[in-house]
């Protein structure tokens, strides 16, 4: 009897609970890639969740789904949540990117937020950060650093967001450095520290000393310390706890400015479907500390690129840049455009003097 | 392409450490089903095993410790697993895929404070005059102990199954365990040692990925390697050598399809990708056309009173 009574009793105090919840706070949900432990892509986009339960407190609730897989998983995930009675959702990989747009059709009153892609609706924002700006710092100091001349990179799928990353390494590493050579594996995955290290494992052993990496674990780093005198950066994340070992730099994502500000537009009825890619001019993209590795004027270049890249004097993709077939690009002193054929939004072609081919 | 990049000694050496966490992991498996019990939870188990021994070796400072606490604690989890399916009677395949979901979210928990640390490295065996020997010393004589044991592994496994009374016994309670019990052995007993055993393995070959093949402790960091092993012991049709011969072929055409994209190969990538599943299947199922075929018994719930 006791029991029951106080089962019952739970129960009301949870269902008061729950309506209490559902009437003043904003409810933001967050769907992950990979596990909020991964020390990268998905560990920066828990930083940003928490840095909205940081500012708003009380106001706000939130919950996230993380090893969500890419395809019809995701949706029920999302579907999940939008039942639930989550006000916002961001969903934080490419992949994510049809199913977001199939249950958005479903719940027309809450708001969506996708990460890395560009199909946008009503009630569905696109947002993602110009991860190409910090890949022209990488490949310029990647170029300056190599000895043999071999920079290994691991990618994850072929989507123009990592096709970008690895052009805009190629151009500035080529730049400095004309008998540069790229090795591109695909792993096919965006988290898989074993196939991770693999792949960096390879490289290294094809003759590469400098790792570039566009998957989320930091398991490259760790092959890259194993096998001592190879440099690497760090992905996502700062990944600092490389940086006594072969990390030297580090592209990092800043999620939270970004994430408190679509949130507080929730809040305030003022929410609407847009687009936004920022760079390292506001803030998104982060250059995490240059090691004491790089040389003296190798950093010092590197962080004039950073400042140029951020007031707008320079952009990465200037011309004159061919294509891989050898057609023409981009003209002498013509920049590339966000959308329009041939645009950084949907690239998917390699540039000229990178070897192979993108898997279709 | 430039196939001369790829140095051979060196592909063969790395084929035997990224098979050994699922020969491992898979011939524990295999001794769990050949006493009837299909546990699906190797996964679970796996990961298990990488985050005690990561977490005992960097206390201990001993990546031997380390591996020992892997296997006490993947056995460890495998006897909850025992207690459900052995004691309480409960389903084999929901009890395993719960494990699986368990060991994720206990690992992930244990290892909060673990992120980013780095174990000290497991010494390789350098055995003095064989692993001068070019090419063959790079190939078979520069590894950890924990490769060379993985093949003893499978030796002894096979060795107890097929000559020794235990083995005999073992296979009889996978086959029949009413006939064996109707004999007088210990139905329930032995499967649970052996569900351990399974366990024990599995927790070395979770332990052998965050000590020895990446080095460190990531959530989730066994990806999907349980559900391999487990794969191939059924392909291996459950027979030891097979589960080697399966492991080599996943582990070795892995790094080579990873060598044969950073050479440059004009083979498209996806195919790459895949050639390791659909090879290794292949091959297995055509030497599984024999008359090989499961044990009888598997995934049966078994009661004395029935």
């Amino acid at each position: 009897m006791k029991f029951t009574k106080l089962l019952a009793t739970a129960a009301v105090a949870l269902g008061m609970a729950t309506t209490a919840f559902a009437d003043d706070k904003t409810k933001v949900g967050f769907v992950y890639v990979g596990p909020v432990g991964d020390g990268g892509w998905t560990y920066e986009h828990n930083k940003g969740r928490l840095a909205v339960e940081a500012e708003f407190g009380d106001k706000v609730e939130t919950t996230f789904v993380e090893n969500v897989p890419e395809g019809a998983d995701a949706e029920r995930v999302m579907t999940q949540m939008a039942l639930q009675g989550a006000d916002l959702i961001f969903t934080t990989s490419f992949g994510y990117m049809d199913p977001t747009i199939n249950v958005a059709k479903k719940f027309p009153n809450v708001k969506f937020e996708h990460a890395t892609g560009y199909k946008q609706a009503d009630n569905v924002s696109v947002y993602s950060a110009r991860f190409y700006e910090g890949r022209a710092i990488q490949g310029h100091i990647a170029g300056k650093m190599t000895k043999s001349n071999i920079v290994g990179y691991i990618g994850s799928f072929p989507i123009p967001e990592v096709i970008r990353g690895i052009n805009s390494a190629y151009i500035h590493a080529k730049k400095v450095n004309p008998d540069v050579e790229f090795k591109i594996v695909w792993a096919f995955t965006w988290f898989d520290p074993a196939k991770e290290a693999d792949a960096a494992k390879v490289l290294i052993e094809q003759g590469a000393d400098v790792i570039l990496q566009h998957t989320d674990s930091t398991a490259p780093l760790a092959a890259a310390e194993a096998a001592g005198d190879v440099i690497g950066f760090g992905q996502a994340s700062d990944m600092a706890e490389f940086a006594d070992g072969p990390r030297v730099s580090s592209i990092i994502d800043d999620w939270a400015p970004y994430y408190i500000a679509r949130t507080k537009a929730v809040m305030d009825g003022a929410w609407e479907s847009k687009s936004t890619w920022d760079g390292i001019g506001a803030g998104m993209v982060g250059i995490g500390e240059i090691t004491d590795k790089v040389p003296a004027d190798v950093k010092a270049e590197a962080l004039a690129m950073k400042a140029a890249i951020a007031d707008g004097s320079y952009h990465p993709f200037t011309g004159p840049i061919n294509k891989q077939d050898g057609s023409v690009w981009l003209k002498e002193g013509e920049t590339a455009q966000d959308y329009s054929d041939d645009g950084l939004a949907g690239m998917n072609f390699f540039v000229e003097g990178i070897v192979g081919d993108i898997p279709e | 392409m430039d196939l001369s990049a790829i140095n051979p000694a060196l592909l063969l050496a790395s084929l035997l450490v990224a098979a050994t966490p699922i020969l491992i992991a898979g011939i524990g498996e295999l001794v769990v089903e050949r006493a009837g019990v299909l546990n699906l939870g190797v996964e679970g188990m796996m990961i298990t095993g990488a985050i005690c021994g990561f977490m005992a070796t960097i206390i201990t400072g001993s990546p031997a410790l380390g591996f020992l606490f892997a296997a006490l604690g993947g056995a460890a989890l495998s006897l909850l697993f025992a207690l459900l399916t052995q004691v309480a009677l409960a389903n084999q395949v929901a009890s395993g895929l719960a494990l699986t979901l368990f060991g994720l979210g206990l690992s992930a928990l244990l290892g909060q404070g673990y992120v980013g640390l780095k174990p000290p490295s497991t010494p390789k065996l350098d055995i003095p005059l064989l692993s001068d020997i070019p090419f063959f010393g790079t190939v078979l004589f520069n590894h950890d102990i924990i490769v060379y044991l993985g093949i003893a592994l499978v030796a002894a496994v096979w060795a107890v199954l097929k000559f020794t009374r235990v083995g005999l016994v073992l296979r009889a309670v996978g086959e029949n365990h009413d006939a064996a019990h109707a004999l007088g052995y210990k139905v329930v007993r032995i499967r649970v040692l052996a569900i351990m055993f399974g366990g024990a393995c599995a927790g070395l070959g979770g332990a052998y990925i965050s000590l020895i093949r990446v080095p460190q402790w990531t959530e989730g960091m066994t990806a999907g390697a349980g559900w391999i092993a487990l794969a191939l012991v059924v392909f291996a049709s459950w027979k030891p050598w097979r589960v080697l011969l399966g492991a080599w072929l996943f582990g070795g055409i892995t790094v080579l399809q990873l060598n044969l994209q950073a050479a440059g190969v004009s083979i498209p990538v996806e195919i790459l990708s895949m050639s390791p599943y659909i090879i290794t299947i292949v091959v297995l199922v055509i030497m599984s056309a024999d008359k090989s075929r499961a044990p009888a018994s598997l995934g049966r719930i078994f009661h004395a009173s029935s």
